[in-house]
């Protein structure tokens, strides 16, 4: 059985130190050294729900929950792990250029996202799929970034859901923006009307330069944001030990804002923890940063070969800590649920995913208008005059029975770019 | 768009009276941000120094003191962290104005310049438009030490999404800082530092020419002269001391551009000089050469030349002025094109 985050895990005692580097650069370390080492840093973690599906209790963070409500959880983590997957599925089979899975992250993302208020905002990074859903952004709605057509489809304004970011961290700082902008309009204050913004992002970013400065301003601008970093212990191929040398969690402190550790597999911990966290930035006690200690259970993105850089052992044992198994559990055990409703559930997933594939399979091709859309409020004459002039150029593929600019090599005809460049004083 | 800047005028307090009046360009810039701050309680200042201080140049002199210490924010040290956050607050709807110390220091806010500030509106396909400026001083000539003389202009007007322009003078200053705050395209403003202390006339009374346009500044037929910036006061003072008649012509918008004018006047003139402080390679007076060239070409007597800075880094002070193009580089560079 593994441990409670809490407890030091019984294989902690084969690591030298907290340098998992000493062991790394060792000649042929065991797979359990390599673990050993890896986990390294962990420590503490608040825990409501064991993976054996047991509660228990914590001195600070209670939660009372009833059946219904777990319930919901269970079926929301089902669901969007089921989209996850289909996610996944579409990529293999040339519906989507990329996806990137959250699986193993359900819990840390459905118990935070169901802890947000209607008024709060959120600002993802790329892997938030769970917050989303919690955001009521339909799955379907995802699949523009992934396939292609589009770089985020979805109205943050409507949903309190900002659009994917890509490039790591930047949006920690839109976020830390955007809870100042809260507090310079008086929107915290009260517990049940005040506004929060919350940050997701992963433990590789916790070593760019954005979340440092995210830091500094959410705490001399008291702002009422919350850090929800996700700490999935991989970044790409770079474990977490090459990001940090203490707990991240521990960061905050040095910004002088509260910073907690919570078993991000545990839906119910990362629900009570986020709840306390985003109620301290709604009624001015912000910033507050939370790590959930959670693991990336798949690759980085579908174009990511996982088996490069770690150990089939070391996701066997994440299997056994599965975020959902461990409330299915808990509903068996106590009672809560029987089978009509697991089935229920997956029959719902199965319909949720099908849904997910039509949508991709019948998604247009976008045109090339396209391009050219949105890129300023006051249309550029530059970029409308280069608009007219390709439109009409693409137009003239159109009728013809030749493929479309892009296979010209394979027609007897030579590109015909050139005609581009029309001269205005000829 | 909110109310058109020429509504703003002079109802400041401490704002331009209505009519002519000869004001630095700093001074003018503080009454254009002041009247803009008066017109919208949305827009806010951020930077280093620019509260008590008034930045170290005293564009900001007195806002904080007026307006409070929530609308002029001392931001802590960090200029990715002065982008970012101004980015997050023109998400809540705020129209934040950054002020860059000096145009060495934006870089490590170019990420998010780049990455995000230009792509928000085009990634939300306009759900999210980025109402923000960013003001950096710009150019050499005040004996600075590195990184406080630089003309980065090109790598911003190389991104698409954002809009770059450069005033020259009090009146230009005044307007288009108010035009830019209004646009809802994110703006780079540029700054003539050392221009900042020269007085010229500000009529508010006369109503300004839309952001994106450029300015024919003195006529005439002998060749075409186009410059923008600091370099602006250098060409009038060439054209003033050549004995022929020289066509100038201000840029102020440098993405885009607004080159009918130039066109214009090379096919009356059939020659072209470009003058910028920036290194000429891939830059502004590169991309003014080249549609020239495209739109011109039967017109052109005489290759169009660039009066530039070097491809170097910028020098040590003490050689900066071998490096700025002055009257004398301008002149010679108008010989040239007029011996063809």
């Amino acid at each position: 059985m593994p441990s409670p985050p809490h407890e030091p895990p019984s294989w902690r005692q084969h690591a030298s130190g907290t340098h998992a580097a000493a062991t790394a650069v060792e000649a042929e370390p065991s797979a359990e050294q390599v673990i050993a080492g890896l986990r390294a840093t962990s420590e503490g973690g608040v825990q409501l729900l064991n993976p054996e599906g047991e509660r228990v209790s914590h001195p600070d963070f209670d939660l009372e929950i009833s059946a219904a409500e777990l319930k919901s959880l269970y079926r929301d983590m089902v669901l969007v792990r089921r989209v996850d997957r289909e996610g996944n599925a579409l990529q293999r089979q040339g519906q989507l250029g990329i996806w990137v899975p959250l699986l193993g992250q359900e819990a840390a993302q459905i118990g935070a996202g169901r802890a947000m208020a209607p008024q709060d905002m959120a600002f993802p990074s790329y892997r938030e799929h769970g917050i989303a859903w919690c955001r009521g952004v339909d799955p379907t709605e995802l699949l523009g970034v992934w396939r292609g057509t589009d770089h985020g489809s979805w109205d943050p304004n409507d949903t309190g859901f900002q659009l994917y970011t890509i490039v790591i961290a930047n949006q920690c700082l839109h976020a830390t923006g955007y809870a100042m902008g809260q507090r310079f309009e008086g929107m915290i204050g009260d517990s049940e009307t005040g506004e929060a913004t919350i940050c997701f992002f992963g433990d590789g970013a916790t070593s760019q330069g954005d979340v440092h400065e995210s830091f500094v301003w959410a705490a001399v601008y008291d702002a009422p944001v919350l850090f929800f970093c996700q700490n999935n212990q991989w970044a790409v191929s770079e474990p977490t030990e090459r990001q940090s040398r203490v707990p991240l969690y521990r960061r905050a402190q040095g910004y002088g804002f509260p910073g907690i550790r919570v078993d991000g597999n545990d839906v119910l911990a990362t629900l009570a923890v986020t709840r306390w966290a985003l109620e301290e930035c709604r009624t001015g006690n912000g910033p507050v940063l939370i790590e959930a200690f959670t693991y990336r259970m798949d690759a980085h993105t579908t174009s990511d070969d996982a088996t490069r850089y770690r150990l089939a052992e070391e996701l066997e044992a994440w299997k056994l800590r599965d975020p959902i198994e461990r409330v299915r559990v808990h509903l068996v055990r106590e009672g809560l649920a029987g089978q009509d409703f697991f089935d229920g559930v997956a029959a719902e997933s199965d319909e949720l995913a099908q849904r997910v594939r039509s949508h991709a399979e019948a998604m247009p091709q976008p045109g090339p208008e396209r391009i050219f859309s949105e890129v300023y409020a006051e249309a550029s004459p530059p970029v409308q005059a280069q608009r007219e002039e390709f439109l009409a150029y693409h137009a003239t593929f159109v009728d013809t029975e030749e493929p479309l600019a892009g296979s010209s090599i394979d027609t007897e005809e030579p590109l015909a770019g050139s005609s581009i460049d029309t001269a205005g004083d000829r | 768009m909110a109310a058109p800047a020429t509504d703003r005028a002079g109802s400041g307090g401490q704002g331009p009276s209505n009519g002519p009046s000869n004001i630095t360009l700093a001074k003018a810039l503080n009454d254009g941000l002041r009247a803009a701050m008066e017109g919208d309680d949305k827009v806010i200042l951020m930077g280093e120094d620019i509260g008590k201080l008034g930045g170290v140049f005293r564009i900001t002199d007195g806002l904080q003191k007026d307006f409070g210490e929530q609308r002029v924010l001392d931001t802590p040290l960090a200029e990715s962290g002065i982008i970012g956050t101004a980015i997050g607050l023109a998400l809540r709807g705020f129209r934040p104005v950054c002020e860059i110390q000096f145009d060495g220091f934006v870089f490590p806010g170019f990420d998010q310049i780049v990455s995000q500030l230009s792509k928000l509106r085009y990634r939300s396909q306009g759900k999210l438009p980025m109402r923000l400026v960013v003001r950096i001083p710009f150019g050499g000539g005040i004996g600075a030490v590195e990184h406080h003389s630089e003309s980065p202009e090109s790598l911003f007007a190389h991104v698409a999404g954002l809009k770059v322009v450069a005033c020259s003078n009090a009146a230009d200053a005044y307007w288009m800082i108010q035009q830019a705050i209004d646009s809802d395209d994110p703006v780079i403003f540029f700054e003539p530092k050392r221009r900042y202390w020269e007085k010229s006339e500000l009529d508010t009374s006369v109503k300004p020419r839309p952001l994106h346009t450029s300015r024919v500044l003195r006529t005439g037929s002998a060749a075409t002269v186009v410059a923008y910036g600091p370099m602006v006061r250098t060409v009038l003072d060439a054209a003033a001391a050549a004995d022929c008649e020289l066509e100038v012509i201000d840029l102020r918008t440098l993405s885009p551009l607004d080159l009918a004018p130039v066109f214009d006047a090379v096919r009356r003139t059939g020659r072209l000089v470009c003058v910028a402080e920036a290194p000429g390679e891939s830059s502004i007076t590169a991309e003014v050469a080249a549609r020239v060239q495209q739109e011109c070409f039967y017109s052109l007597e005489a290759p169009v030349l660039r009066v530039t800075g070097f491809d170097t880094p910028y020098p040590p002070s003490k050689c900066e002025e071998y490096y700025l193009p002055d009257l004398d580089r301008v002149l010679d560079a108008v010989d040239r094109v007029l011996a063809h």
